[in-house]
């Protein structure tokens, strides 16, 4: 189509956006000496005149006061929130609320009631207006006194680079203080860099963006990988892929494995309990995933008890989960199990009672459905390595707690009588007793001991699945798994079981889905069990005989 | 304990005698009181009782296939429920083939899910489910043959006791899992149900239920003889040592994994012929049959009937189910009270279960 060629100073409103861009520029540069907080009012009063040209002066002027609420105000504007109230033309924040709209005065952060969206009407910004809206809240951004929001205002801005952010990017380059800000900042110079027409320059951005972990620079070279002409450049730029590429495969490699380990203490605080009670005593506890679930309603009803001290409730649940769970699991060997020593698949079937009436206890007594379980706030959040690995911190508690319990319970059994006594009656019951150990308490003391562990996965596992009278149910297997798999009688064999089973897990989920992998790596354990019948770690000796 | 019996020549105990007498005299009246007595009269029985009668008898021939491998072989089979359903599953398909054009969506050549899933073809699998040998064929091949691999895998390294339990269990939680997803081609989670007829005839009728039944009845005594006529063979003594003394057995020169595949793999094609019979008379099969609770409820059926009996197996499985049927519809909250009890009570107390009870007295009289 043959246009005219207009030079952009002509088109109306080019030259001011020019020109506050200057301004924003310099306003950036040296805030404390340009910046004019009695801009801001009249700023806002050509804002709240809501018209194309009036805005964009207006909002050339409050980005260039240097006013703290100037941010606040843009943001408004940018997410579309800003409008006029009708009644009185006041220039106001509005959110969807609980009754209609919230409203908020943007100069004060006062509340102004509430409206519905008739008495409404919103301040709408063309293309143009909005870019200019960006770079105005990039400036501001990257002049914040906090370095977080420098960060995110640097990352946003490395997501849809222009010219004018690159530009300030390079002014603000020299004054940033802090280092990870000035990294992404370097990033997104050099990114810039890669469009420009000198190829020496292209190559020197290539160098500084190797090994650079934002996913917005594996693009830009992809992009400068197209259409490059030169072979050296484009050599250098396929070897800077390559090196992404393979810090990608690396921290998702590191990501998978630290999924495979969280879920892997998981199944090991669940199966750790069962360790002990199947391995050292025998005895196939079926009631196991019961004690457990009791385990999670300590903490439900603890948290009950004390709704405005969460994190303390769920701290003081670990005590009382042992002893909850420990006394039943007391109450069910002195009850049941201890007449059935000897008969392994009676005491089967028997604790397998149990554990129906247990669940079906929970179900009168509580209720049928889930019940709420809360995190305190310092489970969640997570840990940001950098833009490609961040680690949920409650993943991080469970696996810490999974190595505690199980430092506790090796100690236990290591250090203590009891587990002198333990390990005396497991490996030769009949000596023992000549020796006068009173097996028989022993027995009771190891299986509250198993029961009390289970009562304290319990607890962990209340925060991050749903506590229900299934929850039992859905772990039980998963923990024999892990305890046939380790070896029975071998707490070592236990961790390395399920932190293995975890990671496999987690491994294959990718590339075959969530249940399928379940399914493959209980296809695995079946498998396995073939070519080591008495698991990874199994006893030697006579006691492996019985 | 095993009941004395002589060697190598087939006989029924007493029980054994009782059992079928009672079941054929069943297998008589129930026919003759639904049919030919009118619906008014206090004697008829309802078409919804025989096919919960026809429902237990199923449970009973399971229970018989899980009593031939625990009370005479000491495998204590947490998974035999999925033998039940594979063989369920086989017949369901059939049954699906058989709905043909008459569907929700009305395609001839595609089961409604499939046509639901956007499917374009009939997986591989399905092929000739639409001929009744075929899948009679599967209803004996599918739990079968995986008895056959996984007791081959199993025996062969010698996994005893409690591990082999663990990993029947692990066995039919798998098969649950992989019945649940949609991908498999089996319906997902809603199973397939919605079944029109069986080779012609319509199962709504009171004459195909009746025929149901009366096959159930049959198959449940011929599992029955065909149990009794192992278990008093040589092949069933050397079972008995096995389970007593697996070691020796071994020392003394026998193939221990050999007898303990054959019976475990015949066991597990009486359940696949049970479950075929079940699906058709309650009209749905779904992968809930799959779940371990399932297994380990049919141990507490021989449990309380008593082992190594197998007609004791009948008895309980028909005395438990009737007591779920009853109580699930008077007070469901206390059904898994007594369930747990029971479990509980029976091997504390009755380790013989009912027929043990029954057996002390005969010895006495």
């Amino acid at each position: 189509m043959p246009t005219p060629c207009v030079h952009d100073a002509t088109r109306p409103g080019a030259l001011g956006q020019r020109l506050i861009a200057a301004l924003l520029l310099i306003a950036v540069l040296i805030p404390a000496a340009a910046a004019d907080p009695a801009d801001f009012e009249p700023g806002v009063e050509l804002i709240r005149e809501n018209s194309f040209k009036s805005l964009e002066q207006g909002v050339g002027l409050v980005a260039a006061s240097g006013d703290p609420r100037a941010r606040a105000l843009l943001t408004a504007l940018q997410a579309t929130e800003l409008h006029l109230r009708k009644s009185d033309g006041a220039l106001v924040i509005a959110r969807p609320g609980a009754a209609g709209l919230d409203l908020i005065d943007p100069l004060t952060g006062d509340s102004m009631g509430t409206a519905d969206k008739g008495d409404l009407k919103r301040i709408g910004l063309n293309n143009r207006l909005r870019g200019q809206v960006r770079a105005a809240i990039a400036g501001l951004n990257l002049a914040h006194p906090d370095a977080a929001v420098r960060l995110s205002g640097v990352n946003a801005m490395l997501d849809k680079l222009d010219p004018d952010g690159v530009a300030l990017l390079r002014a603000r380059l020299d004054a940033e203080g802090d280092d990870s800000v000035r990294e992404v900042m370097t990033a997104a110079i050099a990114l810039a860099d890669l469009a420009s027409p000198d190829a020496s320059r292209r190559l020197e951005a290539l160098e500084r963006l190797d090994g650079s972990t934002h996913p917005a620079v594996r693009g830009g070279v992809q992009r400068l990988i197209a259409g490059e002409p030169d072979p050296e450049v484009l050599a250098t730029a396929n070897r800077v892929l390559r090196d992404i590429d393979f810090k990608r495969d690396l921290y998702g490699l590191a990501e998978t494995l630290f999924f495979g380990l969280s879920l892997g203490s998981v199944l090991v605080l669940a199966a750790i309990g069962l360790a002990i009670t199947f391995g050292v005593m025998g005895v196939i506890n079926m009631a196991h995933g019961e004690l457990m679930m009791l385990g999670a309603y300590t903490t439900y009803i603890l948290q009950q008890l004390m709704p405005e001290q969460i994190g303390l409730a769920l701290l003081l649940a670990i005590p009382a989960a042992f002893l909850v769970a420990g006394a039943v699991g007391v109450l069910i060997e002195r009850g049941v199990i201890r007449f059935l020593y000897g008969r392994p698949l009676e005491t089967l079937l028997a604790t397998f009672g149990v554990s129906l009436i247990l669940q079906q206890l929970v179900r009168t007594l509580i209720s049928p459905q889930n019940v709420p379980v809360a995190n305190p706030d310092w489970m969640s959040g997570s840990w940001q390595v950098n833009s490609l690995l961040s680690l949920t911190m409650n993943r991080m508690y469970i696996i810490a707690f999974c190595l505690i319990v199980f430092a506790a319970l090796f100690l236990v059994l290591r250090r203590t009588n009891l587990g002198l006594q333990v390990r005396a009656v497991s490996q030769n019951r009949a000596m023992a007793r000549a020796m006068g150990v009173r097996s028989a308490r022993v027995d009771a003391l190891t299986f509250g001991l198993g029961s009390g562990i289970a009562g304290v996965a319990g607890v962990a596992l209340s925060q991050i699945t749903n506590v229900g009278p299934n929850l039992g149910q859905t772990y039980i297997i998963d923990s024999f798994m892990v305890v046939v798999f380790g070896g029975v009688g071998n707490l070592w064999g236990t961790l390395v079981a399920g932190m293995s089973l975890g990671v496999i897990n987690k491994i294959l989920e990718p590339w075959a889905g969530a249940v399928l992998a379940k399914i493959l790596v209980l296809v695995f354990i079946i498998l396995f069990i073939q070519k080591r019948p008495r698991g990874l770690f199994p006893q030697k000796g006579r006691a492996a005989e019985g | 304990m095993p009941p004395v019996t002589r060697l190598g020549t087939f006989h029924l105990d007493r029980g054994g005698q009782i059992f079928l007498a009672l079941l054929a005299l069943t297998t008589l009246l129930v026919p003759v009181l639904n049919l030919a007595v009118p619906a008014d009269s206090s004697l008829h029985v309802s078409t919804f009782t025989v096919t919960l009668l026809g429902k237990y008898l199923t449970y009973a021939l399971l229970a018989v296939a899980v009593d031939l491998v625990w009370g005479y072989l000491g495998i204590l089979s947490l998974g035999h429920a999925a033998f039940f359903a594979l063989g369920g599953y086989a017949m369901g398909m059939y049954l699906m083939r058989q709905i043909g054009d008459r569907g929700v969506y009305g395609n001839p050549e595609l089961p409604d899910f499939m046509v639901f899933l956007n499917w374009s073809e009939l997986p591989w699998f399905w092929h000739g489910f639409d001929m009744f040998w075929f899948a009679a064929l599967m209803v004996v091949l599918a739990p079968g043959l995986l008895a056959f691999v996984f007791g081959w895998l199993a025996f062969r390294s010698r996994v005893t006791g409690v591990y082999l339990s663990i990993i029947t269990q692990a066995l039919t939680y798998a098969l649950m899992l992989a019945f649940f997803r949609n991908e498999m081609g089996f319906g997902g989670n809603n199973g397939l149900t919605d079944f029109k007829d069986l080779l012609g005839f319509d199962l709504q009728s009171d004459a195909t239920r009746i025929g149901l039944f009366v096959a159930s009845a049959l198959a449940l005594a011929g599992g029955y003889l065909a149990c009794r006529a192992i278990v008093t063979s040589k092949l069933g003594r050397v079972a008995v040592a096995i389970r007593d003394a697996e070691s020796r057995t071994r020392f003394i020169g026998y193939r221990v994994e050999h007898v303990k595949l054959w019976i475990f793999t015949f066991s597990a094609v009486l359940a696949g012929i049970a479950g075929a019979l079940y699906v058709p008379q309650v009209g749905i099969i779904n992968p809930g049959e799959f779940s371990p609770l399932n297994s380990i409820e049919i141990l507490i059926w021989v449990a309380i009937g008593g082992r190594a009996t197998l007609y004791g197996a009948v008895l309980g499985a028909i005395l438990v189910n009737y007591g779920k049927t009853y109580l699930t519809g008077v007070m469901p909250d206390a059904w898994l009270f007594v369930l747990g009890g029971l479990f509980v009570l029976v091997t504390l107390l009755l380790p013989q279960g009912l027929a043990g009870l029954f057996r002390r007295k005969e010895t006495t009289a």
